[in-house]
C-alpha cells in the first residue's frame, strides 16, 4: 500500500501535468491555426493582391483592392454611428441612469454583446434591405454598427465606473454641471480605456462575416457608392474558400491572413494603450 | 458590474435655488434616449423576425418545432433538424473546450512561472479576437482532411466496434461534419471561455489559498477545495458565455458541418445547424413560405440566446444582491 501522504502528491502531480497538458495541447492547437494562416497567407499577398480586382474563375493573378476598401468604408461607416450611440449608453448607464431602466438597458445589452451576428444580419435585411429591394453597403455597415455598440456600451460604463468618485465630487463641490464634469473630466480620465473599448469593437467587427452575408452581400467590382451591394474581403473569403478554384482558394487564405493581421494588431495596441494609460 | 456610489451621487439633481443647467437637462435626455434606443433595438428584433416569420408560424404553428421536414419543393419545413443540429454541435464543442480551457486557466494561475504568466495570458485573449471565419476556413482545409484520413479511420476501427457507440461514428469518414464542426467550434470558444476563468480564478483571494497551504494541502488540493468552489458561480458563468458564443456561431460552423437537413445518429454524418441553414440559404430563398420559414429559424436562435443570457444575468445579479455587504 502506498501512504496517503504519497498518494496525495501523486495526485497533485498529476493534476498538474493535466493541467500543464490541456494547456500546452490549447496553445499548440492556436498557434497552428495561426501558422498556416500566415504560411498560406503570405505566398498570396503580393502588390497585385491589394490593387486589383479579383481575377475570373480559374484565372491566376489579380487581388482583392475592391474589397479591402468595401471592409474598409463599412468598418469606418460602422463605427461613426456606433461610437456616439456606445459612449452615450455607457455613460447613461456609469452616470445617469439608475433603478429599472438602467438595471433593464443593462439586462438587455450583456444579452445583444452575445447576439447571433446573423440574426443581426436577418433584422438588417428585413429593415434596409427587403423594402429598399436591394443589397447596400449601408445595410452592412448598419448591422455591423449593431453589433459595435453593446461592447462600446460595456466598456464606457466599466470604465467610467473606475474614476475615482473624488474626481466627481470635486467637479459638483465647484459648481460644475454634469455634462461638463462627464466629457471633460471623467472622459479625459477614463481615456484610454474608453478608445481600447472601441478598438476592440472595431477590430470585432472587421472580422465579421455572417451579417454581412445578407446586407452588403459582395460584389466583384469597385465600390462607387455604399447604397449599392459593396465589395467586402470576409464575404469573398467564405465564397472563395467554399469554390474550387486554386486561385480564389489562395486569394481566401491571402484575405484570411489580412484580416487576422489587422485584428490582432487592433487588439494589440489597444492593450498597449490601456497598460501606458494606467501605468 | 461597477459600484453605485459615483452614479447615486452624481445623478442627483444639485438642489440649488437657480433653475438647474440647461445643459444638464440635455445631457441626461441625450443619454437616455440612447439607452432606450438600445433597448428598442432589441425589442425591434425581436418584433420584426416575429413579423416576418409569420407566414410560417400561421402555415405550421408548434409543429415547426418538432417537425425534421424541410423540404422547399412541398413547402413543408419544421425546424427540429436544425435545432438539434446546434445544440448537437454546441455540446460536443463545450465537452471539448471546458475541461481544456479549465485546464489552460489553471496552468496560468497556478504553474506558470510568473514572468511567463502575462505574456500566456495576453496570447489567449488574442486568440480570441481571431475571426471566426479563420478558424472555419482552417477547418475547412487543414482539420477536415486530417479527420478523414486517420482520426475518422481510426475511430471506427476502435470504437465502432462497440455495440451502441459504433453507431455514432458510423458512416462514410467525409472529414466534414457535426464531429468536426463540433471540434472547431470547441477550439474558438477554447480562449474566450479559458479567460473568463482565469479572471474567475484570479479573483480567489490570496489569503484563503495560503491558510489552505498553510494545512498542508497540496496545490490540486488548494485548487480543488478552494478555488473551484470559490469560484464555481463565476466559472459557471463562463461556461454559459461559452454556449452563448456557440449556439449561434455561423462562420466556423458553416463550413464544416455538412450543410444536410438530415438527422442521423452518426457523429461523422453531415447536418445544419440554424446559423449555417441561414448562411447557405437565405438570399436564395424563393417562395414567401421557404422565406418566412427561415426567418422563423433565425427568431428561434434569437429567442434562445436572449433566453440563456437573460436568465444567466439574472442569476449574477441574484448572487450579487444575496453576497451584497462583500
Amino acid at each position: 500500500m502506498i501512504d496517503p501522504l504519497t498518494r496525495r502528491r501523486l495526485t497533485n502531480r498529476a493534476v498538474m501535468v493535466l493541467a500543464s497538458g490541456a494547456a500546452a495541447l490549447g496553445l499548440t492547437m492556436l498557434l497552428w491555426i495561426l501558422t498556416d494562416v500566415a504560411r498560406q497567407g503570405a505566398m498570396a499577398l503580393n502588390w497585385d493582391f491589394f490593387t486589383k480586382l479579383p481575377p475570373p474563375p480559374g484565372m491566376a493573378g489579380g487581388g482583392l483592392a475592391n474589397a479591402l476598401v468595401g471592409t474598409l468604408a463599412m468598418t469606418l461607416l460602422a463605427a461613426a454611428i456606433a461610437i456616439p450611440m456606445g459612449l452615450a449608453c455607457g455613460t447613461y448607464l456609469a452616470e445617469v441612469g439608475r433603478g429599472r431602466l438602467a438595471g433593464a438597458v443593462r439586462l438587455v445589452n450583456n444579452c445583444l454583446v452575445s447576439a447571433p451576428s446573423i440574426v443581426v444580419g436577418v433584422f438588417v435585411y428585413l429593415l434596409l434591405v427587403k423594402p429598399f429591394g436591394h443589397f447596400s453597403g449601408y445595410a452592412g455597415a448598419v448591422s455591423l454598427a449593431i453589433l459595435m455598440v453593446p461592447v462600446i456600451t460595456r466598456t464606457t460604463e466599466e470604465m467610467l465606473g473606475l474614476v475615482p468618485t473624488a474626481l466627481r465630487e470635486a467637479a459638483l463641490a465647484i459648481g460644475s454641471p454634469q455634462w461638463r464634469l462627464t466629457v471633460e473630466i471623467l472622459f479625459r480620465a477614463a481615456r484610454s480605456g474608453l478608445i481600447t473599448g472601441i478598438l476592440l469593437a472595431t477590430a470585432r467587427v472587421a472580422g465579421e462575416t455572417a451579417p454581412l452575408l445578407f446586407t452588403a452581400l459582395n460584389s466583384p467590382y469597385w465600390t462607387r457608392s455604399l447604397a449599392k451591394p459593396t465589395a467586402n474581403l470576409t464575404v469573398t473569403l467564405f465564397n472563395y474558400a467554399m469554390s474550387p478554384y486554386d486561385d480564389w482558394r489562395s486569394l481566401a487564405w491571402g484575405a484570411a491572413l489580412l484580416i487576422t493581421g489587422a485584428v490582432l494588431a487592433a487588439s494589440i495596441t489597444a492593450r498597449l494603450l490601456l497598460r501606458d494609460g494606467r501605468g | 458590474m461597477s459600484a453605485t456610489p459615483p452614479a447615486a451621487l452624481a445623478g442627483a439633481p444639485p438642489r440649488s435655488p437657480r433653475p438647474y443647467w440647461q445643459g444638464d437637462r440635455l445631457f441626461r435626455a441625450t443619454t437616455r434616449a440612447a439607452a432606450c434606443g438600445l433597448l428598442g433595438l432589441a425589442l425591434a428584433m425581436g418584433l420584426l423576425l416575429t413579423l416576418a416569420a409569420r407566414p410560417s408560424i400561421d402555415a405550421f404553428g408548434w409543429r415547426f418545432l418538432i417537425s425534421s421536414a424541410w423540404n422547399p419543393v412541398t413547402a413543408q419545413f419544421g425546424a427540429l433538424t436544425a435545432i438539434v443540429s446546434t445544440l448537437l454541435s454546441t455540446a460536443i464543442a463545450l465537452a471539448v473546450a471546458l475541461p481544456v480551457a479549465l485546464g489552460v486557466a489553471l496552468f496560468l494561475e497556478e504553474i506558470c512561472p510568473a514572468p511567463l504568466r502575462s505574456p500566456f495570458a495576453m496570447a489567449i485573449e488574442l486568440l480570441a479576437a481571431i475571426p471566426s471565419i479563420v478558424y472555419g476556413m482552417w477547418g475547412l482545409f487543414v482539420l477536415a482532411p486530417l479527420m478523414a484520413d486517420h482520426v475518422q479511420p481510426a475511430l471506427q476501427a476502435t470504437a465502432g466496434r462497440l455495440p451502441l457507440v459504433g453507431r455514432l461514428v458510423a458512416g462514410p469518414p467525409m472529414g466534414i461534419g457535426m464531429l468536426t464542426a463540433g471540434l472547431v467550434l470547441g477550439l474558438m470558444i477554447l480562449p474566450f471561455i479559458a479567460s473568463v476563468s482565469r479572471d474567475v480564478l484570479a479573483m480567489v483571494p490570496q489569503a484563503l489559498k495560503e491558510s489552505a497551504y498553510g494545512m498542508g494541502a497540496t496545490p490540486w488540493e488548494v485548487v480543488r477545495d478552494v478555488m473551484l468552489p470559490y469560484g464555481r458561480q463565476g466559472l459557471f458563468a463562463a461556461g454559459i458565455l461559452g454556449l452563448g458564443r456557440a449556439i449561434g456561431e455561423t462562420m466556423a460552423v458553416t463550413f464544416v458541418i455538412g450543410n444536410a437537413h438530415r438527422l442521423s445518429a452518426s457523429l461523422f454524418a453531415p447536418g445544419n445547424s440554424i446559423a449555417s441553414t441561414l448562411a447557405n440559404e437565405f438570399t436564395e430563398a424563393d417562395g414567401d413560405l421557404y422565406f418566412a420559414a427561415l426567418i422563423e429559424l433565425g427568431l428561434i436562435l434569437f429567442v434562445i440566446t436572449f433566453f440563456i443570457l437573460g436568465a444567466l444575468q439574472l442569476w449574477l445579479r441574484r448572487l450579487e444582491r444575496g453576497q451584497g455587504g462583500r
